[in-house]
């Protein structure tokens, strides 16, 4: 019954009310404040909503108005969310971390009246652009630290607002609880609800604006999808101008009930997590890879007993522990032995990531390594993919229980509709499609077509065996082979950067014939593997050329090839011819940006020759380039490289047996 | 940069004073006929180039040393001398230039050790922990997170402070000597082997010490960009003397000042 009214509530102030009736005595959110975690009840949030929003109204907020809202993952910020909604307020979280001037633009673009922030760093930004911004009348602040030699007129605190709330419901009848009640009364699904930023690459963020409507529906399908309670706890700690945080740690707290959790600071984030036990979780996957390699690091400290039991029973992990997890088969001393790794090795492993209470773990955002998917998943963590986009209210797809694959990011999310263009390109068009963009119709009317599909800018394919989708690229990336067939170049090097012995992949093939690569072998894992295998080099150019490295790269690259094989569309990127550099690929170069992205295009000119070895058939070619030293000087390099030629696949029409997890 | 004027600084109340101060160390003198003071509220630097007796001053503040002459007023309070645990109960607390820290005790441990003299209750009831102790320890630990929040050190709070980079332990040892809710706080070298970055920030916490609890720091410090940016007043020691005392600008332009800094030309 309960979830029946709740299905009928549009807005946010309303479901408050509503949680603030039913679950009145039940966490609804925490904070750890000196070093105690401090909770509110649904009730206690009802009050503290109440109280700002009508102090909010009273220094002059109106339907419609814009409230800008920056700062950490803090109690009063997503109060603030429902305390503007309730007024028929515009939310718009920005990210907290922006210099002022990207600051001074959002807000200026938005026309925020207000800004409500967290600390003192964060007004001071507001305030050395609030010459740019006209609109904005108020700045409140949520942490007093600091705030004492400031100029008030202009500044007031998140208590003096409250307070300024709690004398005029008293006082007046229009604020007064009924009055305020009316005022939620009038919102409507329709209305837009919140107008996300988001970061582009190129240009001026873009204001995506949100209805109602879209993110209570697509929270509540996410919701029933992974049959999340009011019993969950979740950790809030991304940002919370990014819509993830917002669908996750507000919407669908509201609509289903559960308690979100605000850590103590971003640095104490895994502790808090593990004092918490959340029991649902999201994640872009530099997170769990940093949780790896941290543990990975300490382990390899550890004593040798200790290290021992822990290689055996992950070893166990490996081999049965996505089986169980997936519910599948397996003989009765596997399970017996993986019970016992349970309590020696997995159990309190998970303990030390927060994950012990886990139901449900998402990564997102980008491609998380098979490897690292592979361990969470082997201990019994059910982490998934999912694919989403501030544009779609987050779900485009995400893996179904049972169904889970490293490497697609699932199956259509419930009311979502997805195609693929001719040109690669994924569109999707569901309930949780946003309204526009914020005062850029131009923009919108590019991105969103007049029957409702979006163009998401990635490129990406229905995976034939699995039905899944996988995202291969950047849609303007993706380039054509000559006989047509798809070449998205990420993709392809992608799947051999997994590989621990290369370092770096550059593609080749739009416009040619077939797919070649340069390939960097990694100093690290093959010097390591030369060590243990008494082959003997003098220089990463010697050891680049080795013929039994060369071995070794091309079984990988094979491997590969056999993938794309069974991949549908992919199948005719199979890489042909490969070579290995004979230098690493360096920033100083101008090879990799700083940030360690290829440039493709300046590879391609710079090692032209190499290139049309590639492409015409000769088994080696000879280079030499300018390097720079880190010293700042110059030299030339040169060098003879080979060239392997390697065995393609017919594509496999025939899709295999599923039920092969990841 | 100081919100305080020149003005409200001479009108201040004079916490502490020191007047004709010697000391010696058999034939070598550390400190002779030196006098200054400290009003309440300011930050006051002690400056001056290797050898010139900083520390001893320091020392005798806070009752290590005993002066052969001089006197101190503390409070309105005459001494000749003070016992170190004397100075610390009478409200004067100090960190170290070698940090002086349990290193194999938490932050959260350093911080309460701080309370020490705070703590009412005997050993018994401590060990006990019921009751009025029990009380009393949750008070103390919260007041010993206000300080962890304040400096903003949560994520290290279970860590045993060996195993903290050094520019934190600096700021445990702050928190620890913030913890006896001092009125004095005499910081030896709060910056000294730091980068600019932690330097800033230590520069930060000085101040907003400062201005939040309202403590009266002394300080001891070489980086002189610190010293000009974040002190009230200075007083420059060179051999053990007394050579200027002023405001920043004053002792800057002080010729004595830059003779015993740079040298003179021979």
């Amino acid at each position: 019954m309960r979830a029946d009214l709740a299905a009928s509530v549009d807005t946010f102030p309303k479901l408050l009310l509503i949680n603030a009736g039913t679950r009145a005595n039940r966490p609804a959110i925490r904070q750890k404040d000196f070093g105690i975690w401090q909770t509110w009840t649904w009730a206690q949030v009802l009050d503290e909503v109440h109280s700002f929003s009508v102090g909010l109204a009273a220094l002059g907020l109106a339907r419609g108005d814009k409230v800008a809202i920056i700062g950490g993952n803090r109690p009063r910020l997503y109060w603030t969310f429902c305390a503007v909604q309730a007024l028929g307020g515009i939310p718009v979280p920005i990210y907290q971390d922006s210099v002022a001037d990207e600051m001074g633009f959002v807000l200026a673009h938005a026309g925020a009246k207000f800004a409500v922030v967290e600390n003192q760093e964060q007004v001071d930004k507001v305030l050395a652009v609030s010459d740019r911004v006209p609109s904005l009348t108020h700045v409140i602040y949520d942490e007093q630290r600091g705030m004492r030699d400031y100029d008030h007129a202009r500044l007031k605190s998140f208590e003096d607002v409250q307070a300024l709330g709690r004398t005029a419901s008293q006082k007046q009848n229009t604020y007064s609880g009924n009055a305020w009640e009316k005022m939620i009364a009038e919102g409507k699904g329709t209305d837009v609800a919140v107008i996300l930023y988001t970061s582009g690459t190129t240009g001026n963020p873009k204001g995506v604006m949100l209805s109602y409507d879209n993110v209570i529906i697509s929270s509540r399908n996410a919701n029933l999808f992974d049959g999340l309670t009011e019993k969950e706890e979740v950790v809030a700690y991304l940002p919370m101008a990014w819509v993830g945080d917002h669908i996750f740690s507000y919407a669908q707290s509201y609509l289903a009930g559960f308690c979100v959790n605000c850590p103590e600071s971003p640095e104490t984030v895994v502790e808090d997590r593990r004092e918490i036990g959340t029991t649902y979780a999201f994640a872009p996957p530099r997170i769990y890879e940093n949780l790896l390699t941290l543990t990975m690091v300490r382990m390899e400290d550890a004593g040798r007993i200790k290290k021992a039991m822990f290689d055996y029973f992950i070893g166990v992990a490996r081999r049965w522990g996505e089986k169980i997890l997936n519910g599948e088969r397996v003989p009765p001393h596997a399970r017996f032995l993986y019970g016992i790794g349970e309590i020696l090795v997995y159990g309190p492993l998970k303990n030390r990531f927060g994950l012990s209470r886990i139901r449900v773990a998402y990564t997102a955002g980008e491609a998380i390594g098979p490897e690292i998917f592979r361990f969470y998943r082997s201990l019994g963590i059910n982490l998934k993919q999912l694919y989403g986009q501030t544009e779609a209210s987050v779900y485009v797809t995400a893996q179904p229980d049972g169904e889970i694959y490293a490497d697609t990011v699932g199956k259509p999310s419930p009311n979502v509709e997805v195609k693929i263009d001719d040109k690669g390109e994924v569109l999707f068009r569901s309930p949780g499609v946003f309204l526009g963009y914020y005062k850029d119709d131009a923009k919108t009317a590019e991105t969103k077509t007049p029957d409702g599909w979006v163009h998401s800018g990635d490129a990406g394919f229905f995976d034939p065996r699995t039905g899944h989708l996988k995202i291969i690229d950047r849609a303007k990336d993706v380039g054509r082979l000559k006989d047509g067939t798809l070449f998205a170049p990420k993709y392809l090097e992608n799947k051999l950067k997994f590989y621990p012995n290369i370092r770096e992949a550059v593609a080749f093939g739009d416009k040619r014939d077939f797919v070649t690569m340069f390939l960097n072998i990694d100093l690290v894992s093959v010097g390591s593997w030369a060590e243990r295998n008494n082959v003997v080099y003098g220089s990463y150019q010697e050891l680049a050329n080795n013929p039994r490295v060369y071995d070794m790269l091309a079984e990988h690259v094979d491997e590969v090839n056999r993938s794309l094989a069974e991949e549908g569309p992919m199948a005719g990127a199979q890489v042909k011819r490969f070579l290995i550099l004979h230098k690493e690929l360096d920033a100083d170069d101008g090879e990799i940006t700083r940030t360690a992205k290829v440039r493709r295009g300046f590879v391609g000119e710079r090692y032209e020759p190499l290139v049309t070895a590639l492409y015409d058939g000769s088994p080696e070619a000879d280079i030499s380039t300018q390097v720079t030293f880190e010293d700042g000087r110059k030299g030339t390099l040169s060098a003879r490289v080979k060239i392997r030629d390697m065995k393609t696949y017919p594509p496999v029409t025939e899709a295999p047996p599923l039920g092969k997890a990841a | 940069m100081r919100a305080r004027s020149d003005a409200e600084i001479a009108a201040g109340q004079v916490l502490l004073a020191v007047e004709g101060i010697s000391l010696s160390f058999g034939g070598i003198k550390a400190l002779t006929e030196v006098s200054f003071d400290i009003k309440k509220g300011e930050i006051r630097a002690i400056i001056g180039p290797n050898g010139a007796g900083k520390t001893s001053m320091l020392n005798v503040v806070n009752g290590f040393y005993k002066p052969q002459h001089g006197r101190i007023m503390f409070k309105g309070l005459s001494h000749a001398a003070m016992e170190p645990h004397e100075a610390a109960s009478s409200g004067i607390a100090r960190t170290f230039q070698n940090v002086a820290l349990f290193k194999s005790m938490t932050t959260l441990d350093n911080i309460m050790a701080g309370r020490n003299l705070k703590m009412h209750r005997g050993l018994f009831w401590q060990i006990l922990r019921v009751g009025p102790a029990a009380q009393e320890e949750v008070e103390h630990r919260r007041k010993a997170e206000e300080i962890i929040d304040f400096l903003e050190i949560p994520h290290i709070r279970r860590i045993p402070v060996g195993r903290l980079p050094y520019g934190l332990q600096k700021r445990v040892e702050l928190g620890r000597a913030l913890a006896m809710e001092p009125d004095l706080l005499l910081l030896e070298e709060p910056m000294a082997g730091m980068n600019l970055e932690e330097k800033e920030d230590m520069s930060r916490f000085v101040i907003d010490v400062n201005n939040h609890f309202g403590t009266t720091i002394a300080l001891i410090e070489h980086d002189m960009g610190v010293v000009m940016d974040i002190s009230d007043r200075v007083v420059v020691l060179d051999y053990g003397r007394k050579i200027a005392d002023g405001t920043p600008d004053d002792v800057r332009g002080n010729a004595e000042v830059i003779k015993a800094y740079l040298g003179v030309g021979h």
